[in-house]
């Protein structure tokens, strides 16, 4: 920690430094080529699925939808690659359930241009209309919440929002795609700004910036509009400071509580890079079509941040990076909170920021290693930034007090970060516990008052 | 083909029981050397007996099952070197061996082994010492005598329920100037006479009967709570308020109580403080809770130590506090992000 940052004492309090290893943050954004066939999923974000466009042997070309949003908390999803539709069917995703998805053969001799878009003067349009423009792009949150975007920007006229606080902490080891962004593309976070402004009744604008990140602080900085209505912020390194809720404590010391919405304490939190497609997007009436990912860990032979096209099939990524397809262990997203890829016949999708490999065993994940009981060192109490007493939940968890767990332990509270089982020197599988402790809770009838 | 699949958090930390155990008795090294060079082979037989004692009732009670833990995790090591260290140094090897393995056996494997014990096993052991052999554990023995690396100090040999030999007439013996079995806390208790604190904290001048060097206990926590191995609210918690309470009764009587120095450096305060109230299992998981948990501690021995009938209160006084641990815990649970303080619900 630097000095000045501890003398303002301006980081939310607990949290843990992993070790960083972001041996790309210095790599550009380079183009992954496009496979000989894309899988579009119908379902790749919170919300109805889409309702597919496209008939099975129809040409599509490169940025055309493909299937259409179904309802307001729904997105479409455009053609990655020109081509040929050449099935409707179900394929396996990262978690290994299949759905329903668009397969898309690619024409080979194709310049892949982007040849499908319907520019607009958002300027002339209001609000909702606004609103329906982000729709039609098909941006989710990118930082992993895959909630769609334009339905977040419906903030409810209540709840007045005085800051929009711009993510760009990217506080998960491995990850550097925000960075590249944010180095690379920082006038497009800007106009994606500017409209989250907009529609959110023009509060100021803080970017909070890991200082690990100097050069993306700079490259912001240098974007600024004049107006003074935003501003660049460098935070602590420190995980999980890219939780919402934590960037907004240690830029504006507010504490959002459990079961409310941050915009319950006058912010309203968007993620760098979902901002930044929204800037490079909306206004020229593109589809999200390609994003750029981290692909790193050990057993990646080219690790780098690459612009990859959505519904690429993962196996043929880990062949252009150089990764092995047996016995490894691939993440989506970083290695704190990513989800662990259960079959390499998935595509990659809207919400996958990095995807690590590693080889199998190499990682000392605390499910693989001998369990003690709790000891009461208390370094996940000393960790935890949501305040919990994991030790206790997780003591509770073992005897299946899962009542107890959310009336007196606020289990509620736990967005799962993941700080307690890393630091645990006993082993003990807390966070995991905590998840199956909420999916029981929520299997459960509601209590009668 | 085969994927690995995982729940996150995919990473660890690599510190472990096992490594923070260890680290335990690596640290613990120095002060037994220290403690062999005051009393030679006498405490060197008891170090080596009482640790194994703990190990073999350890592996004993492993074998019966259902017991966590393992011989390798260094736990039952890191009980038999401080149960060996708050025992006098000629205390008798076969009662050391008894109470090493009712450290084990009462202090930890009756409830379920590692983790799962309400007192810190050495103290169990040490207090079933004190009360089933009163006169071997108030027994000590002159420090730095010449002859300590060849002559065994002759109770420490003493033949399993034999009355051991009788160290007064065997040190009067000696024919050493000045020297006495009484420990600075006896002298202070029943004779009035204040040893020096520079003295106590170095335990090297003439032939004072103490145990190891508080300076080294200290030196040797300081690199424990600088590793993230010891928590150093504890040991500052219990150090803090039995110096503020001895420091606001010392200008009342100057005559009958010492001053806060003699308090924190005499006796087995300094040990207890850093290694024995500090046993994770034993203290309050909360960081409020230790520093409750630390400041009964400290008061409770100055209280005991002052209107007690025995010299030494440290170690009731951290049983106490082992005791009231799960109500300490209870009242001083954290604040979670965004609420109030989460007040407890009795199930």
């Amino acid at each position: 920690m630097k000095l000045f940052t501890f003398l303002r004492g301006e980081a939310f309090a607990r949290g843990i430094h992993p070790p960083e290893h972001k041996g790309t943050a210095h790599q550009p954004i380079t183009r992954l080529p496009f496979a000989p066939r894309l899988i579009v999923p119908l379902s790749q974000n919170v919300g109805r699925p889409a309702k597919p466009l496209v008939k099975v042997g129809q040409d599509v070309v490169r940025g055309q939808p493909l299937a259409e949003a179904d309802g307001f908390v729904s997105v479409p999803h455009h053609a990655p690659v020109s081509g040929t539709v050449e099935a409707i069917r179900l394929n396996p995703t990262s978690t290994g359930v299949w759905t329903e998805s668009v397969v898309i053969k690619a024409h080979a001799g194709s310049t892949q241009a982007v040849e499908w878009e319907e520019p607009q003067d958002l300027a002339a349009l209001d609000d909702s209309g606004v609103i329906a423009a982000v729709q039609r792009t098909g941006i989710v949150g990118l930082g992993g919440g895959v909630f769609p975007t334009h339905a977040k920007l419906k903030v409810p006229k209540e709840f007045p929002v005085d800051t929009l606080v711009v993510n760009g902490c990217e506080c998960e080891p491995y990850l550097t795609s925000d960075h590249r962004i944010m180095v690379e593309r920082a006038r497009d976070i800007m106009i994606g700004i500017e409209m989250s402004r907009r529609l959110l009744g023009n509060p100021r604008a803080i970017i909070g910036v890991e200082d690990n990140k100097p050069d993306a602080v700079e490259a912001l900085r240098a974007a600024l509009p004049a107006s003074g209505e935003v501003t660049v912020e460098a935070v602590p390194t420190k995980y999980p400071q890219g939780a919402g809720e934590m960037l907004i404590k240690t830029l504006l010391n507010r504490e959002v509580p459990p079961d409310a919405r941050s915009y319950s304490v006058g912010a309203y939190v968007q993620n760098v890079a979902t901002l930044a497609y929204m800037g490079a997007l909306a206004p020229r009436g593109r589809g999200f079509i390609e994003r750029v990912i981290t692909v790193a860990g050990t057993a990646v032979e080219r690790p780098g941040n690459y612009l990859v096209p959505m519904g690429t099939p993962l196996r043929f990524l880990l062949d252009y990076v150089g990764a092995p397809q047996e016995a490894i262990e691939v993440i989506y997203g970083g290695p704190m909170m990513g989800q662990a890829v259960a079959c390499l016949d998935a595509p990659i999708t809207k919400g996958v920021s990095g995807i690590l490999v590693f080889r199998a065993r190499e990682l000392a994940a605390p499910s693989a290693k001998k369990s003690f009981p709790c000891i009461k060192c208390g370094k996940c109490i000393e960790s935890c930034p949501m305040g919990l007493n994991p030790s206790t939940l997780g003591m509770l968890a073992a005897k299946r007090q899962y009542d107890t767990m959310a009336d007196t332990y606020r289990l509620g509270a736990c967005f799962e970060c993941g700080t307690c089982s890393y630091v645990c020197p006993a082993n003990i599988p807390l966070v995991q516990q905590f998840r199956v402790a909420k999916q029981v809770l929520r299997g459960k009838p509601e209590k009668a008052a | 083909m085969t994927v690995e699949i995982r729940s996150a958090p995919h990473i660890k930390d690599d510190a472990g029981v096992v490594k923070i155990m260890r680290n335990v008795v690596w640290s613990l090294l120095p002060i037994c050397g220290f403690y062999v060079w005051q009393y030679g082979v006498s405490a060197l037989a008891s170090l080596v007996v009482v640790t194994c004692a703990c190990l073999a009732a350890e592996e004993f009670f492993l074998r019966l099952g259902r017991q966590s833990g393992d011989l390798g995790d260094w736990s039952a090591t890191i009980t038999g070197l401080l149960l060996a260290l708050t025992l006098p140094p000629g205390f008798p090897l076969w009662m050391g061996a008894m109470a090493g393995f009712v450290a084990i056996g009462l202090g930890k494997a009756i409830f379920g082994g590692i983790g799962h014990n309400l007192f810190n096993p050495a103290l169990v052991g040490r207090g079933f010492a004190q009360a089933a052999f009163p006169t071997a554990i108030a027994t000590y023995t002159p420090s730095f005598l010449p002859d300590r690396f060849t002559d065994f100090i002759p109770s420490s040999l003493a033949l399993p329920f034999m009355t051991p030999a009788d160290t007064a007439s065997w040190v009067a013996g000696l024919n050493i100037d000045g020297v006495s079995g009484a420990t600075p806390l006896a002298r202070w208790k029943f004779e009035g006479v204040i040893a020096s604190n520079w003295d106590l904290l170095t335990s090297l001048s003439g032939h004072l009967p103490v145990g190891p060097s508080p300076l080294l206990i200290l030196a040797c926590g300081l690199y424990l709570a600088y590793r993230g191995y010891l928590d150093w609210r504890i040991p500052v918690a219990v150090l803090g308020s039995a110096a503020l309470l001895a420091a606001a009764l010392y200008p009342l009587n100057p005559q009958h109580f010492p001053d806060p120095g003699f308090v924190l450096f005499s006796g087995g305060l300094m040990l207890g403080a850093v290694y024995m109230a500090t046993d994770m299992v034993t203290s309050p998981v909360t960081p409020l809770g230790m520093w409750l948990y630390g400041a009964l501690i400290g008061a409770l021995t100055v209280i005991i130590r002052y209107s007690g009938g025995l010299p030494e209160g440290v170690m009731y006084a951290i049983l106490i506090g082992n005791a009231a641990t799960p109500m300490i815990e209870r009242i001083t649970q954290p604040k979670a992000f965004g609420t109030e303080p989460t007040k407890e619900t009795r199930a």
